[in-house]
């Protein structure tokens, strides 16, 4: 194995006496100092937008950009109808390895799509951000491309996401009314069935496929 | 009566000055190092919605010392624990008497000295009263019954005392040169200009006592680079067992002191109230230009020209503070013994023989 000799600093007599070298860390700090003083004056006044003044991000704010391939919150894919892209095959749930997802799957009326979820929940507090589900699904019905990052809440039950928040990320718990039509467990009614595929306009037969 | 009265009103406004620029220096400590480390800083807590650039965050912190719960060990010396804060705040404070903010005030017959307390020896008071400063520090040390307290109260006392001998013995030259030890009559002697243009303040006369001085006085201060005393995150300090607002009142007698500092730099060495070609009856210019003030313009200008060297000596301590890393305790020991202390006395003995072959005061 081959030795590298480090050799060590010994302070010239330059270093030695300090102020020199004060001056230079005083020099840079004050170089940093007296920009942002700058930058941050003028932003006030709504100039030199575009130069950043901080490297930080005042977070609830201002977001952070994201690459496009980062993992954030899950939603499902709504069809044209308003139904979600799910087919219930359940391969996510089956993948997840953490088994945060729970799915009940229904008979669909279309013969073309057999089946849908009546259930859709996903638990964000055991969730690994994985991605697998987003891998495995074969409909591209779910995404996790929301951008959403703060899954802080006061009670584990509120990590719990379903059917509604999923389709709909905009939504966050407490949620005040159900708004899918078509038939679904709903959460908010006390895990009720609720809807009818009459009012989303889809019977029997007739290809929903959007 | 009225000599009482002009006293506490005087003694009032370097009170009400003093406190409010050390409130104000946490509000600076955190902007001026987010500014630094390209942060944005403290800048949440509003009041009616203003956060106005995070400056209510020195008033919640004030309110959360407050309401803290105050705990004395239970075998801590229970009167000393709670003298030690006090003593620290009590000295750092009237220290403040002897410095003058501006020059005589004439109202009607009346002349007002602006000065708490005209001393002939306001130097030595001054000096005395920051020493006195340390008991705070080792009283908090040893009344806690706590090893890493009492030694880093004995820390503190070791720094200040290898320090202020540096900065005793560099404000000698200072005295050689000015002739006297009364802080009024020393900024009024700063009054004279080489050749007609250049000000003969202390930092032209003195410039190794100067950087010998604002060295030692950074040490005095108890702050970065010279922290070992407290050293918050790592080798505990001696306040480790403090609470509350009497632990929030250390930490005040820290911004005082940076302020004390920055007044008796400005004093010794920036010719304190004077404004360059400012006589008492008003501006004479080198060029030939001149311009007559009243006695109350005059004086507030020289209020004005204290306050804005104050400001910058607090600025440029908090930028040092933020720069440099702190010192270890063995370099911190031959900095002031072996570098600082030689500096000061051969700038004593170099300044005696000058002002001896050149007269009183150059």
């Amino acid at each position: 194995m081959a030795v590298k000799v480090v050799k060590r600093h010994t302070p010239t007599f330059w270093e030695k006496i300090y102020i020199p070298q004060i001056y230079c860390g005083l020099k840079i700090t004050s170089i940093h100092f007296f920009r942002n003083l700058f930058l941050h004056t003028a932003h006030l006044f709504g100039l030199l937008k575009h130069i950043r003044a901080s490297v930080t991000y005042q977070f609830p704010e201002e977001l952070r950009p994201l690459m496009s391939r980062f993992r954030s919150r899950h939603r499902l894919m709504v069809r044209d109808d308003g139904t979600p892209r799910c087919v219930g095959c359940t391969l996510c749930e089956t993948v997840c390895p953490a088994k945060c997802i729970t799915i009940v799957p229904d008979e669909h009326p279309d013969p073309h799509v057999e089946k849908y979820p009546i259930r859709f929940d996903i638990n964000l507090g055991v969730c690994v951000y994985c991605g697998y589900c987003v891998e495995v699904c074969p409909e591209d019905a779910i995404r996790m491309d929301t951008g959403i990052l703060d899954t802080a809440a006061y009670s584990r039950e509120a990590m719990q996401l379903d059917i509604h928040e999923l389709m709909n990320p905009e939504l966050r718990k407490p949620i005040s009314g159900c708004d899918l039509d078509f038939p679904h467990k709903c959460e908010i009614h006390d895990g009720e069935m609720r809807g009818d595929w009459e009012s989303v306009g889809v019977s029997s037969g007739t290809s929903s496929h959007s | 009566m009225s000599d009482i009265l002009i006293k506490l009103v005087l003694a009032g406004v370097v009170f009400f000055g003093v406190l409010n620029l050390a409130g104000i220096h946490a509000w600076v400590e955190r902007k001026q190092s987010a500014l630094i480390q390209d942060r944005i800083g403290a800048n949440r807590a509003p009041i009616f919605g203003f956060t106005l650039l995070g400056l209510f965050h020195g008033v919640a912190d004030a309110v959360k010392m407050f309401t803290k719960e105050d705990i004395i060990p239970e075998r801590a010396d229970k009167v000393l624990h709670t003298l030690a804060p006090f003593f620290s705040v009590f000295f750092a404070l009237v220290a403040f008497a002897a410095i003058p903010f501006g020059d005589r005030l004439i109202i009607g017959e009346r002349v007002i000295d602006l000065q708490v307390a005209k001393l002939d020896v306001g130097l030595l008071y001054v000096f005395a009263m920051l020493s006195l400063g340390v008991y705070g520090m080792i009283l908090a040390g040893f009344s806690s019954r706590n090893n890493y307290a009492i030694l880093g109260g004995l820390r503190a006392s070791a720094q200040m005392i290898s320090y202020e001998i540096a900065l005793g013995i560099a404000i000698i030259g200072v005295i050689m040169v000015y002739g006297t030890m009364d802080l009024g009559d020393l900024v009024r002697a700063q009054g004279g200009y080489i050749g007609g243009w250049i000000p003969f303040w202390g930092i032209v006369a003195q410039p190794v006592a100067f950087f010998v001085f604002l060295t030692a006085a950074l040490a005095e201060t108890k702050r970065a680079p010279f922290d070992l005393p407290e050293g918050e995150s790592e080798i505990i300090g001696y306040f480790v067992e403090y609470s509350g607002m009497k632990f929030g009142m250390f930490l005040l007698t820290d911004f005082i002191e940076t302020v004390m500092v920055a007044c008796l730099a400005t004093t010794l060495f920036f010719g304190g109230w004077q404004v360059p070609y400012l006589m008492p009856d008003g501006f004479h210019f080198p060029w030939g230009g001149e311009l007559a003030v009243s006695n109350l313009v005059y004086v507030l200008l020289g209020v004005a020209s204290f306050s804005i060297k104050v400001l910058i000596f607090c600025w440029l301590f908090m930028q040092i503070r933020w720069t440099l890393p702190r010192f270890r305790y063995d370099q911190l020991m031959s900095l002031g013994w072996k570098g600082l202390f030689p500096i000061a006395v051969v700038n004593v003995i170099v300044t005696a023989v000058v002002v001896l072959m050149f007269g009183e005061g150059a």
